[in-house]
């Protein structure tokens, strides 16, 4: 309302411009809190939305106000900002309309964008027939930007716009993208690109984009670009996405002046490599794109890596600020005639605008069981709240029904006000009539009377619940963590750092894994010394207890209570902790082809660190060298790629340079994919002379013996051409294979994905938890990866952990299965059933074999319900009944 | 209200992915025909062959399990 009331029109940046709010505005539909801000910048203090509000939610006459907060640690995630490419002339993006960025592109395939995600063009609003994005805008570009790192992202969003864009085009539309390296180096990107090739069909041109320029009359725009061979091409396109990258803006950089934090030279926070989330000054943190651009999983990691290093510095005050809640007594219901109250909320004019409540709460008021009904403007603020308990207490009622949202997000607040009234939590229902009916439906009529049969179903559903035990398990504050390399280590001196006793179990005599093999990172920076400093550490560390040439043999139990026995040189051994961490790290892949094992002047990655740590010969006595990228990554059985090898070939490269300037170094790959800041190692080897040839799949390079030589021949795309090289050294960038990872997820219930790696509970925002309660993923078990990555996940692992592992108990759902022991007859259906195992037939008493779950495993799912032939097992608050009261309340029209 | 056919609905939602997206696209505020009743439950495993032929049985002219 004090939006409509507000008579100024601005154009809303989040739309970026394509539309227009009002001076009073929420900022997008999602924003947390959703709530009405007034820019003060545009407002003309009319105070018309004080007037019209009224809930008297607005302070109309509001100042600042300066708030002091002492903190022991402080955790920098501010993000960063997208590249302004007006700068640029090639690309007119300020003349013509139909240039955008790929975040205005990102406005217009959304459905709360300003064209309601339909694909339309800005000069005349029609639908676009060709869409060409241009990769690398603002970033790899020292010429005309001063941006020399890749932005990291921009390859994946730009298919991903291509794909939805082709999805929601009514038409067959045709989308190009223009790329220098197609860059999809994380977890499952390769497929997705693979994908979006072979089956959405968009086209993936390699080139450098000349000049974008306008056909005056119809807006289309011409574009002038070079081909992998270097011949000018020109071609039309109605519209072109600029692909921008991403900068630290000028705000930014003052304030970390302001806060002392040292940054790079690309206005990046300056970290190390085995401090990946430490800023120059200490107890501050930093996560996210501030610290180098990255996408959502590794921004993720590092925002829990952050928490982590603040939990280990003021682990000794943890808990000590925390108010523990009380509830009163629950009341007992059961036996009771079920008094229902209803609460229609209106959710502003989200609801009341198409749906007619207070028809909606009359109708309620007729249903059985109701004794109680009201609408509220917003049934979920503070002072409904208030009201709901004060109602229950009243009128003594024994079940709520809320018609509002969803219980997605509100279910537990207002469980929360059933427990503050002295009610089981249980004894609540919604009835979803916001999302699932006012905002999807647009007529009143039928809207409300669909409103009422929501309502009229959960009040029946409502008859039925029953309050609902919750009991609560101890928590063991033990760690196990597997895996003794980099992320391991890093996971267990995190853990025991926050005080928690860690169990560390190794395969091999000793601990430090991969890491070990390397020179030094990317950076430069020395690998064996900090990994000896971290195998002291923890080998001294009172808190930490390390099993080398260890296994482990078997586990039970479940988050907080785990059992397992670990087999120390054929000695078992059983331990009991609360949280795991999975490190078991990964392998090289070692390589069939290439005359990998027949000529010793052929290398490993691995291989070739060793020989030039040990300065071998046939490393310091070469005149010329090969690198072959994609050994064994990205091909059809392993269609992934190993993300760290790209790095390390421009590394090693860069390494044999320094050794002999004079040598011929040539590198035969497919893409080059040194994401971020490592696309600075890339320019060094070129310049340095390093000699880059691109291959494809189909046209591999071939190997040959030829007399005492090797020749290595390759179609050059330039010269288009066959070219041979006879190299002294031939180093294969073979892939990051997994281990072989599924004895150990058999054990722990764990999920591998397609090639092997361990799955995550959700790729984008828990990147860290596996789908089992109480355990964690880091480092290359993950997936490839860096160290300084491998160290984030890992103090995101024991952040993640210590959250369960910091707890004296933790409470067991309600919603859980349960078996009524008379009834079954041990046929164990339900076992199998069940994909958490948490069911499982045991003898109960003398030759009486009954079903039993356990409640902190089940996640009440309800397959052992349907699978039980005598009725035995049913799922609390969803039993047969509770759920065939809503379809007769549905159809009882 | 019309003469015209309108079937009556009864959709079996997972709470953690269908009911998840019908709120969504509530949130994108796509319109669609007011005729199906979400019932929520925790996992379509849940949903027992009788629960559909009951609906049947009731009068539903279609039952959509979605998860």
């Amino acid at each position: 309302m004090c939006a409509q009331a507000c008579p100024i029109t601005a154009g809303n940046e989040f739309n970026r411009g394509f539309d227009f709010r009002a001076a009073i505005y929420i900022k997008y539909a999602q924003a947390v809190p959703l709530a009405y801000t007034i820019d003060r910048d545009l407002c003309i203090g009319c105070g018309l939305c004080e007037k019209v509000c009224l809930a008297e939610a607005i302070r109309y006459d509001d100042e600042p106000r300066r708030t002091e907060l002492e903190a022991g640690a402080v955790v920098l995630a501010l993000g960063n900002a997208p590249f302004d490419p007006r700068g640029l002339d090639t690309y007119s993006y300020a003349e013509f309309p139909n240039v955008v960025t790929s975040m205005e592109f990102e406005r217009i395939l959304s459905a709360t964008g300003p064209y309601q995600g339909h694909v339309q063009r800005p000069s005349d609003l029609k639908g676009p027939q060709k869409i060409a994005w241009l990769q690398c805008i603002g970033s790899r570009d020292i010429n005309r930007c001063d941006h020399p790192y890749c932005s990291s992202v921009c390859c994946m969003y730009s298919i991903k716009e291509a794909v939805i864009a082709k999805e929601h085009s009514e038409h067959d539309l045709d989308t190009a993208i223009f790329f220098m390296d197609m860059r999809t180096y994380g977890k499952d990107f390769e497929k997705y690109y693979n994908r979006a090739k072979e089956e959405a069909g968009v086209r993936f041109v390699r080139a450098r984009v000349h000049s974008v320029i306008e056909d005056p009359e119809s807006n289309d725009l011409i574009l002038r670009y070079a081909d992998e061979s270097g011949n000018i091409q020109v071609e039309t396109f109605d519209m072109v996405v600029l692909s921008i990258g991403l900068e630290t803006p000028k705000g930014l950089v003052e304030l970390a002046e302001r806060l002392d934090i040292d940054l790079d030279k690309d206005n990046f926070v300056e970290t190390g490599t085995f401090t990946p989330v430490e800023t120059s000054r200490k107890g501050v943190y930093v996560c996210g794109t501030f610290l180098e651009p990255k996408d959502i999983p590794y921004s993720v990691m590092e925002s829990s890596a952050a928490a982590c290093g603040a939990e280990e510095i003021l682990s000794d005050v943890r808990g000590t600020l925390v108010k523990e809640k009380t509830y009163p007594e629950e009341r007992d219901v059961s036996g009771q005639e079920p008094r229902t109250g209803v609460f229609v909320c209106n959710c502003g004019i989200n609801i009341g605008g198409i749906v007619d409540v207070p028809a909606v709460t009359e109708y309620a008021r007729t249903l059985p069981g109701v004794v109680y009904t009201e609408h509220n403007l917003f049934t979920c603020s503070q002072d409904t709240q208030g009201k709901i308990a004060e109602v229950i207490k009243e009128e003594r009622l024994n079940r709520v029904v809320v018609a509002s949202c969803t219980p997605k997000t509100h279910e537990p607040m207002f469980q929360e006000t059933l427990r503050d009234a002295g009610l089981n939590k249980y004894l609540f229902e919604m009835a979803n009539i916001r999302n699932q009916c006012s905002w999807v439906h647009n007529n009143r009529e039928e809207a409300t009377e669909k409103s009422k049969d929501l309502v009229r179903m959960a009040v029946a559903r409502a008859q039925l619940i029953e309050s609902l035990p919750q009991p609560t398990v101890s928590v063991d504050h033990k760690a196990l963590v597997i895996g003794g390399g980099v992320a391991g280590m890093t996971a267990a001196l995190a853990l025991a750092d926050q005080g928690f006793h860690t169990y560390l179990v190794e395969q091999s005599k000793e601990l430090g894994g991969n890491a070990l093999k390397l020179i030094d990172t990317w950076r430069g920076e020395e690998i064996s010394g900090p990994i000896k400093e971290m195998v002291k550490q923890l080998e001294d560390h009172p808190l930490v207890d390390v099993y080398t040439e260890s296994n482990i043999k078997e586990a039970t139990g479940f988050v907080g209570n785990f059992e397992t026995t670990i087999s120390q040189n054929g000695t078992d051994v059983t331990v009991k902790h609360g949280g795991v961490i999975v490190a078991v790290g990964a392998e090289e892949y070692k390589p069939s082809e290439y005359l990998y094992g027949d000529d010793d002047r052929v290398l490993t990655h691995l291989d070739l660190d060793s020989a030039i740590r040990s300065k071998e010969e046939r490393i310091t006595k070469a005149k010329t060298a090969v690198f072959i990228q994609c050994v064994g990554s990205r091909e059809p059985e392993r269609p992934y790629c190993s993300k760290v090898c790209c790095t390390h070939t421009m590394h090693s490269a860069l390494h044999l340079k320094e050794m002999n300037p004079e040598m011929d170094i040539y590198v035969l790959y497919r893409d080059i994919r040194t994401y971020g800041q490592r696309e600075e190692l890339y320019a060094e080897a070129r310049r340095r002379g390093v000699i880059f040839i691109r291959y494809d799949l189909e046209q591999k390079p071939e190997v040959k013996k030829n007399g005492g030589g090797i020749s290595v021949g390759v179609k050059d795309p330039i010269l288009g051409r066959d070219i041979e090289i006879s190299p002294d050294l031939l180093v294969l960038a073979c892939a990051i294979v997994p281990r072989d990872n599924s004895p150990l997820a058999e054990v722990y219930k764990l999920a591998l994905n397609e090639e092997g790696f361990f799955l995550e509970a959700h790729a984008k925002l828990r990147p860290v938890e596996s789908a089992t309660g109480g355990i964690f993923l880091a480092g290359m078990a993950h997936y490839p990866k860096a160290i300084e990555e491998s160290i984030a996940q890992a103090k995101a692992a024991a952040s993640r952990a210590s959250v369960v592992l910091s707890r004296d108990e933790l409470t067991i759902e309600g919603v859980i299965s349960n078996v009524n022991e008379i009834l079954c007859r041990g046929c164990g259906k339900c076992e199998d059933a069940c994909p958490f195992g948490a069911i499982a037939v045991t003898e109960r008493e003398e030759g009486k074999r009954a079903a039993y779950v356990q409640g902190a495993l089940c996640k009440g799912c309800g397959a052992c319900a349907v699978a039980c032939p005598t009725g035995a097992a049913a799922v609390r608050h969803f039993t047969d009944s509770q759920v065939l009261t809503m379809v007769e309340a549905a159809l009882a029209m | 209200m019309s003469a015209e056919y309108e079937p009556t609905i009864i959709a079996f939602c997972c709470n953690w992915c269908a009911y998840s997206a019908a709120d969504l696209a509530g949130v994108s505020r796509m319109q669609y025909p007011p005729n199906v009743r979400v019932i929520r439950l925790m996992c379509t495993g849940r949903v027992n062959p009788n629960f559909i032929l009951k609906a049947f049985e009731l009068g539903a002219d279609g039952v959509l399990v979605s998860g």
